[in-house]
């Protein structure tokens, strides 16, 4: 009997059972130095333990402390975002009628983003019911009083949440990849975060020249005003962000802001030094790649204590209560 | 020049003369600062078909190999395509015919361009940075498509600009996201990261010009139905949907030539 033939055998069935195994690393070593030299008889009740360890329950349903914590800053800002898309979509006209099946797309996804982290996160999600809107004050303090009400700036809003949320999903991403299922699922809620940053930023290019629909999509962007006409991808700090000075910090640096190669840093988004090397080509008088692309190519992540600064601007009193972002 | 683009003419883009490295495990291990799967490939060397003694592969196909330098291989290759494909509809009438100036559409594709070219070299310089040897060249082929037309109607012979940017750029985001469980390298993951949203915002883009609002429609994302107005309730993720290595390289494949066609044997 060739254990490894059978464990192969198995994947047929259970595409994750290496990973199920080689989540219990030294069980798995163990397989690998002694599995074709086990004597017939200790095989049965060698297989047995090893499969119920892979398969059990046991204690693999608590999350180690570190996880739980990326996770749950994850679940805090999607509701930031639900509750943001919500009273939005239930405040008049403040969203045309071109633009209410993307925002109302873009809600939902940020709801099933809730379904998912609170999936994962079960007893050890940050609170047992969700925060309502009251947990969030969207006006960030009175700097954005017309947030409901005015289009511009609910739409910077989003630009800001969607762009931080990248930039969340991406700084978190690493400590996950312990738990294959996990990563995972935080890509691809990320790469939706990036799809809803880029469509919010081609609507604003749109509103800024006065048009929406398809041809929001026709208007170029402005290298002269990123702020209110932004590419869809960040172009080196875009200006500061759609309502600089408040919104640098999403485009910024975070903590540590340089490394070496090897090394997960967090550099402000208009880096261009990559795995230790420029990614700049040609000459400074004929450039290939220039610093704008160079820049924009990457998107940079961002350390979780500078995510939740950056959130806490967005939270209530109650919010404080239940302890958001902190 | 003559356009040597349009259809039944003799002509090709250049092929894209770019060296993807097979599986190099001492490079890999350099990158990857000597990680866990080892445990992988130790488990992978005793297979059936390792057991029997048969190539895993036809020796005209790259195999990218296991672990973090297979999946490098591997996104390196979907890059490798993607990147050609944004140089070569350059010399086709579609997008010699967008106005200079204040074209949204010539600012996207140029910046798109230097995007993936970027990309391309970024991932070549941490596959293959000092390979002398061993090396496949990929020859890109990309008679099924149209460069002289922006969009063409579903089901059409060959798939317009727009329609290829918009298929390259979702199988870019698709690929990432369905091969980072065979990472064990935190610094190559974060590497991913930092470029599939760069993909995915390009691909939302290019989408909003297909069609727009389909920045993030049922095929990409397994959209969240509600079934009330409490988050969470309802049906479906909100997640994107993502293409396992086999899957991404169906497609891909056909925009490789014969001998240049890549597999991932490994990454499953």
């Amino acid at each position: 009997m060739d254990l490894l033939k059978l464990i192969s055998d198995i994947e047929q069935v259970d595409p994750e059972v290496y990973e199920r195994l080689d989540s219990r690393r030294r069980v798995f070593r163990h397989v690998s130095g002694m599995g074709k030299t086990l004597g017939a008889a200790a095989l049965p009740g060698f297989m047995s333990m090893l499969f119920n360890k892979a398969y059990g329950q046991g204690s693999a349903t608590t999350l180690p402390a570190p996880v739980a914590d990326v996770l749950n800053l994850a679940l805090q800002l999607e509701y930031l975002e639900y509750h943001f898309y919500a009273i939005g979509l239930g405040s008049g006209t403040l969203i045309s009628a071109a633009d209410r099946p993307a925002i109302t797309a873009i809600r939902n996804d940020e709801s099933g983003h809730v379904k998912v982290l609170r999936g994962a996160l079960r007893t050890q999600a940050f609170s047992a019911s969700d925060p309502t809107a009251a947990a969030f004050d969207y006006t960030a303090g009175n700097r954005f009083n017309a947030v409901f009400s005015n289009a511009a700036m609910f739409y910077a809003v989003a630009q800001s949440f969607e762009d931080l949320g990248v930039r969340a999903y991406k700084g978190a991403a690493p400590k996950l990849l312990a738990n294959k299922t996990l990563v995972e699922t935080a890509f691809r809620i990320h790469s939706v975060e990036a799809r809803h940053a880029s469509h919010i930023r081609t609507l604003r290019r749109g509103k800024a020249a006065g048009v929406e629909g398809p041809a929001a999509a026709q208007t170029p962007a402005l290298a002269s005003n990123l702020a209110e006409r932004p590419k869809s991808w960040v172009s080196e700090t875009d200006s500061g962000g759609p309502a600089a000075p408040f919104t640098a910090p999403i485009y910024g640096a975070g903590t540590p802001a340089v490394g070496v190669a090897s090394q997960i840093y967090f550099p402000a988004e208009d880096n261009y030094i990559q795995n230790g090397a420029t990614t700049l080509t040609g000459s400074a008088a004929t450039p290939e790649i220039d610093s704008s692309a160079a820049s924009e190519a990457f998107d940079e992540g961002l350390n979780e204590n500078k995510v939740k600064d950056i959130a806490l601007f967005f939270r209530s009193a109650q919010g404080a209560a239940l302890g958001l972002f902190q | 020049m003559p356009n040597s683009l349009l259809p039944g003419g003799s002509g090709l883009p250049q092929p894209e003369q770019t060296p993807l490295t097979p599986l190099k495990r001492r490079q890999f291990l350099q990158y990857a600062g000597a990680s866990a799967s080892v445990a992988a490939l130790a488990l992978a060397g005793c297979s059936k078909k390792d057991d029997d003694n048969q190539p895993i592969t036809p020796v005209t196909n790259t195999e990218v190999g296991s672990g973090d330098a297979g999946v490098l291989n591997y996104v390196s290759a979907v890059k490798l395509v993607t990147s050609a494909f944004y140089t070569a509809l350059r010399e086709g009438n579609y997008f010699k015919g967008l106005p200079t100036s204040n074209s949204a559409e010539k600012q996207i594709l140029d910046d798109l361009e230097k995007h993936e070219s970027v990309h391309k070299n970024y991932y070549k310089s941490l596959v293959g940075a000092n390979s002398t040897s061993g090396l496949k060249q990929l020859e890109t082929d990309f008679t099924s498509l149209d460069f002289n037309t922006r969009l063409t109607a579903p089901g059409a012979a060959r798939m317009g600009v727009l329609n290829a940017a918009m298929l390259f750029e979702d199988l870019s985001v698709a690929a990432v996201n369905g091969s980072v469980r065979f990472l064990t390298n935190p610094a190559a993951l974060f590497t991913l990261a930092k470029i599939v949203s760069v993909d995915a915002r390009h691909a939302a883009l290019i989408r909003d010009l297909v069609s727009y609002n389909s920045f993030v429609a049922t095929d990409v994302v397994d959209v969240f139905v509600p079934s009330s107005t409490t988050p969470g309730e309802g049906d479906g993720t909100g997640m994107e949907r993502l293409k396992t290595p086999t899957e991404v390289l169906t497609i891909l494949n056909t925009y490789l030539k014969e001998g240049s066609k890549i597999t991932a044997a490994l990454l499953v």
